[in-house]
This record gives C-alpha cells, sequence and structure tokens, in this order.
C-alpha cells in the first residue's frame, strides 16, 4: 500500500491588465487569456483572500449577476463544472459558447460601472511537501482537522485537474485500498467543493472520515470500519 | 527551578491564526532560509505601512530570513512632494512644481549614497509606495530581485503624476498592489496582496471592561449613550466632514448619539493639522463630538474606544484598504464604510456591515443599526472570523513567501518544491 503524501500549497494572484466592462469584451478577452486566468477563476477564488460568500462557483459568474446584472448568463455560467474538462481549453471554449448565446438572444449591451470592472487575474501556486505521510486512511480522523486549508486546496480542489476522472486526492488513494471504503468515497463524492469555504470543507471531510472510520486506532487496514 | 521556556512569536500567533498556519509558513519559509530580504519604506511611526512592517520583519526573521528594514530621510519639500503624489494617485488632479520633483530626486540620491551597500547586497529588496521609489535607479551593482510595493489606491491616478512616477517602478523586478482593481500595467509581473492585521499589536488586544470606560472616562465620553466612532488620519479622503453630517442627521432619530473622531498624523503627511482644523470647526459647539488627535491617545486608547463604540465608521471617499475596518471587525464591530477601494472587499451589507456613498446613507444604516442590537452582535461575529480566516498578518506574511519563491523560481504558473 502506497502512503498518502501530503502536500500543501500556496497561491500568489498575478494581475494580467487585463479587463472587462461588457459581457462582449469578457468574451473577447477570454479568446486569448492566459489559460492560468482561466483556472483562477474557477479555482483559484477558493484559495485566495475573501470575505464574500460564494454565491457561484466561478468569478465570471458572479460578476455578470452583481456588476452587469444579468442573472441569466449568471446563472447559465455557474452550471458550467470545471472538472467535466480534460482541459482548460475544453472550459474555455465552453465560457465563450455560453457567453455568445447569451450576445446572441440581448439586444441591449450591459455595462458595469468603471469601477466594476472584471480584472483578469491568474494564480502562481507553488506547491511543497510536508514530509508527513499517511499510512491508514484512519490516521486521517486526527490529521485532517489539524491540515493546513492550502493542503485541503491541493489534495481536494487542485486534483481534479490532475486526474482524468477529475476526482480529489482522497477518493483516488481510498480506491486503490479496497472496497471497504466505497461508503466513505461515496460520502466525500458529495461533499459539493465549491460552494464553501476551504474552513468548512476541512470540517465536512474531517466529519466524514470521523463517521466513517471511527477512531483512528480502529481503522487499520486489519480492522476497518467501512460504511460508518 | 528552570527558566520558563521562551514562547516564540509564531507560537504567539498560532493562537490567533492556528498551528496549522503556522507550520505552513515554516515549510514555506524553509526554501528561502538565509536569504537577505531588505524593506525600505518613509517613516519607522505612522501610516498603515510601518505598522505592518513593524510585524512582518520580526516574523520572517524567526522564520530564518535574514531581514532588515530601512528608513529614507526626508525634509519638508520631500515629504510635501510626495504627499502630492499620494493624493494625485488617488485621483487628485493637481500640478507638483518642478522645484518639488527635484527635491525628491535628490533626496533619494543621497538615501541611496547612504543605504546603498545593503541594498545592492540583498537577494530582495522590498521598496514601499512612492517615496523611496527612484532607489532603484541608483543601485547599478544590485544583485537581487526589487519588489515595489504600492499600498495605495491608484485605480484612477492623476496621469501627468503617475507617468512621472511610472518610470522609476518599471525597472522593478515585480510590483504589488492591494486589490486587481489597482493595478497598473508594468512590464514586469504584478502580484495582488491585500493588506493584513496583527492580532497581537496592543490596538487588537482584548481589554478588559475597567481599561474601557478608564478611557471613556478620560475623554469624557458616556459609556451609557451609544457612541459611533471614526478612526483614521485627518485627511480629505477619509471624510471626517462627511462622517460630522450622518453623525448630526442620525441625532435627529437618536438624540442621545455621541461621535468620536479619533486621527492620527504621520511624518510624511504635512495636510493633516489642516484638515484637523476643519474638523474641530465643523464639531465646534456640540459637546458630543468628541476630536482627538495624536497627542491624545495611544494605541490602547483606540483599542478601548473601537470596543466601546456601537458601530464604527470608515466612510472614505478614496481608500487603499482601509486597515481601520479590518480592526473594527476584528474587534466584532459592525462597520459603516465608504463605496471604495478596499472597504468594497471587507463590507458586504447585512453580512459584515454596510457600504454607502453619501453621509445620508451613513446616516441611514447608524439608525438601522442602533435600533437592532441582536444584528449589531450579529454582524459583529460574522465579521470576526472572517477576518480571522482571511486578513491576519500571517496570511500576508504567506503570500509575500510565496511571492519570494515564485520570484526565485521564474513566476511560473505551478512551482513544485520538494
Amino acid at each position: 500500500m502506497v502512503d498518502f503524501a501530503i502536500k500543501d500549497c500556496a497561491l500568489g494572484i498575478v494581475a494580467t491588465g487585463h479587463r472587462a466592462r461588457t459581457l462582449g469584451e469578457l468574451r473577447n478577452t477570454l479568446r486569448n487569456i492566459h489559460p492560468g486566468s482561466i483556472y483562477h477563476h474557477f479555482w483559484g477564488t477558493l484559495l485566495r483572500p475573501q470575505f464574500s460568500d460564494r454565491e457561484y462557483n466561478n468569478d465570471f459568474a458572479t460578476w455578470c449577476d452583481h456588476s452587469l446584472h444579468d442573472n441569466r448568463i449568471a446563472e447559465r455560467l455557474a452550471v458550467i463544472d470545471p472538472a467535466d474538462y480534460s482541459d482548460l481549453e475544453g472550459l474555455r471554449q465552453e465560457l465563450i459558447e455560453v457567453i455568445d448565446e447569451r450576445l446572441d438572444e440581448t439586444e441591449v449591451m450591459l455595462f458595469a460601472h468603471a469601477d466594476e470592472q472584471f480584472h483578469f487575474a491568474r494564480s502562481v501556486i507553488v506547491v511543497f511537501d510536508t514530509h508527513k505521510r499517511i499510512a491508514y486512511p484512519g490516521e486521517f480522523v486526527k490529521v485532517l482537522p489539524e491540515l493546513s486549508v492550502g493542503s485541503v486546496f491541493y489534495h481536494f480542489i487542485d486534483a481534479r485537474r490532475r486526474y482524468p476522472t477529475a476526482v480529489d486526492d482522497f477518493r483516488a488513494w481510498l480506491v486503490e485500498l479496497g472496497p471497504q471504503y466505497d461508503a466513505l468515497r461515496a460520502a466525500i463524492a458529495e461533499v459539493d467543493p465549491y460552494f464553501e469555504s476551504l474552513h468548512v470543507l476541512r470540517a465536512r471531510l474531517a466529519e466524514l472520515f470521523a463517521d466513517h472510520l471511527g477512531d483512528a486506532q480502529s481503522a487499520t487496514p486489519t480492522s476497518p470500519t467501512p460504511g460508518g | 527551578m528552570s527558566d520558563p521556556v521562551p514562547v516564540s512569536l509564531l507560537d504567539r500567533y498560532a493562537e490567533h491564526a492556528g498551528p496549522e498556519v503556522i507550520e505552513q509558513l515554516r515549510q514555506l519559509a524553509g526554501q528561502l532560509a538565509g536569504l537577505k530580504v531588505v524593506h525600505v519604506n518613509s517613516t519607522r511611526q505612522g501610516g498603515g505601512v510601518a505598522e505592518i512592517l513593524e510585524t512582518l520583519v520580526p516574523l520572517m526573521q524567526e522564520l530564518g530570513l535574514d531581514v532588515s528594514w530601512e528608513v529614507i530621510e526626508g525634509n519638508d519639500d520631500f515629504f510635501a512632494c510626495t504627499k502630492s503624489f499620494h493624493n494625485a494617485l488617488q485621483g487628485k488632479a493637481l500640478r507638483i512644481p518642478d522645484a518639488l520633483l527635484r527635491t525628491y530626486e535628490t533626496v533619494n540620491a543621497r538615501n541611496a549614497d547612504r543605504l546603498r551597500p545593503i541594498l545592492e547586497a540583498a537577494d530582495f529588496v522590498f521598496v514601499h509606495d512612492p517615496q523611496p521609489a527612484p532607489l532603484l535607479g541608483h543601485c547599478a551593482g544590485r544583485r537581487g530581485k526589487w519588489i515595489w510595493r504600492c499600498h495605495i489606491d491608484v485605480s484612477h491616478p492623476h496621469r501627468p503624476v503617475w507617468k512621472y512616477l511610472r518610470k522609476f517602478v518599471a525597472d522593478y523586478d515585480a510590483s504589488i498592489f492591494s486589490l486587481e482593481a489597482f493595478a497598473q500595467p508594468m512590464p514586469h509581473p504584478v502580484f495582488i496582496i491585500p493588506p493584513s492585521i496583527d492580532p497581537l499589536s496592543r490596538k487588537n488586544q482584548p481589554l478588559t471592561e475597567s481599561e474601557v470606560l478608564k478611557v471613556l472616562e478620560e475623554f469624557s465620553i458616556d459609556p451609557r449613550r451609544p457612541m459611533i466612532l471614526q478612526v483614521s488620519r485627518f485627511d480629505q479622503f477619509k471624510d471626517p466632514l462627511g462622517v460630522i453630517q450622518a453623525y448630526q442627521l442620525a441625532t435627529q432619530f437618536v438624540p442621545s448619539l455621541q461621535l468620536v473622531l479619533a486621527g492620527g498624523t504621520a511624518v510624511d503627511d504635512p495636510e493633516g493639522d489642516v484638515v484637523l482644523q476643519q474638523v474641530r470647526e465643523a464639531a465646534e459647539g456640540d459637546p458630543d463630538i468628541h476630536v482627538l488627535s495624536s497627542g491624545h491617545y495611544t494605541d490602547g486608547t483606540i483599542s478601548a474606544l473601537q470596543t466601546a463604540a456601537d458601530i464604527v465608521l470608515q466612510k472614505s471617499l478614496r481608500e487603499g484598504f482601509g486597515l481601520t475596518v479590518t480592526e473594527a471587525m476584528w474587534k466584532g464591530k459592525p462597520v459603516i464604510g465608504g463605496n471604495t477601494g478596499g472597504i468594497r472587499l471587507q463590507l458586504m451589507n447585512h453580512r459584515t456591515g454596510f457600504l454607502v456613498d453619501t453621509p445620508e446613507g451613513a446616516a441611514m444604516r447608524i439608525r438601522y443599526l442602533l435600533a437592532d442590537r441582536p444584528r449589531i452582535k450579529q454582524i459583529g461575529q460574522n465579521a470576526h472570523e472572517l477576518v480571522r480566516q482571511s486578513f491576519l498578518n500571517t496570511r500576508h506574511l504567506r503570500e509575500y513567501l510565496t511571492l519570494l519563491v515564485a520570484l526565485l523560481y521564474g513566476a511560473e504558473d505551478r512551482i513544485e518544491l520538494e
């Protein structure tokens, strides 16, 4: 059995200098913007400081609602699940198509206020190994509440773009350990990664591991407590 | 009996931010151990930049970086010029006389002569705000990366002044702005790092009830009556006169209301006295308006006032970030803030406070909150937790370290370290 290597990450936000004030400008900029910017506005948002609750799963939808006041496009952009796309180019095309569709059906050009433009940014992610290793899933019961939010982001959010199956690292590891963890994997799959803060996600995951595996001592490979 | 084991500064921060946050800092800093970092600004005391550096520098030192903090020296003309820069970068159309610009350049050349050895030997140099920006041009033998850190709202700069300053900062290796909206196009990577507060500073530490009451008594503020507070420099962009107007409107419905305006002036802000005089004139004749200038209070006093306030205002017309908003939220207070700059990032209507555009709007929110005390408490709790998660200086430090690693490894999208 391969140990789970706990990694951590920190995010730097880099401004691209590109801005949009209308839906058309958003679409035009999306055509050529650095792919890291699309990553940032879907995933990076979770790791950056913010006071707001996440009403939508990406910044494009949030801006269309809050600054353009166009709920229709906001709702359509919000149902795009980035995990459905094998690469960022596919995600870029989907964004452009959804926006084009909206542009075709609207006759009025909506403008954001000058100080509410969409600012395209990109992320610089620094990933580092904590050199902590998890030998048995039950160890997560104790370890998860103490993980940094950077580790939660790396293993639960960022992982989805690293696997063709778009799963998180926890499920990818558990599947290797056998069917006794199927119930836990199914429960983890139910956690929506986009709407809660990383602090809340950490608490949810810790709760699931505790519910399914009990205390760490009883959750070795020889005495799993599947199903919880 | 053995001596007690000293508690490290990082351990003390762990009590507020969480041990996992500190562990992450240690691991990130491990990649930068021993590197020489120099911060340069224009004042050791007064203003948000000095406050941030007071804590970031020792924290970086404890994490194993070789960090120093240098302050440039200037004369009255120099600070008059840089204050004009500040106003112009925040959008005020003004012309700065050539003589003052020459002073600005000469003072920087003189400071460069003094600081050159340490700056040229550094692996990283953080130059804060426009005051020391020309130093880079005087350090031809520099071997490290230079970062220009802009703490000012430059979303709508007065273009002639920005054009003049841009030539000094364009050659840096990176720049940092507090918000995306502030970022200006540069020929180098532009990072976005919001500022932070220090939970261990005297003004952010919890106080006892008797400590708070003592301060209220000192300034003849009645603890049994509602009190609203604005803490900020006496600066036209902080709109202290608008706050007085909002208070006067609100007192028509809440006659017992008291207003406290507590503001300091920094060494590099020669306009402060002028605005303070205007405030005193507007407050004249109303014993329930308490104007406290820097000669009257300490950080402990400010903390006591924030703790005692029912509502905190920050009715700025322009604002870099608005650290006083963050401080008030840390103390569990709802904040009514101007709809501008970083305040917009921090305040969500009904959740952490209210954004307003006019004195009338501020007056309306004051009335609304004072009529609903449970709401005040609930908003305050939300505000405190959100600051804990995202706006303590441990987060700020993490982002500085991330930037340094990024510059060290080439600022690629993804840097995988062992």
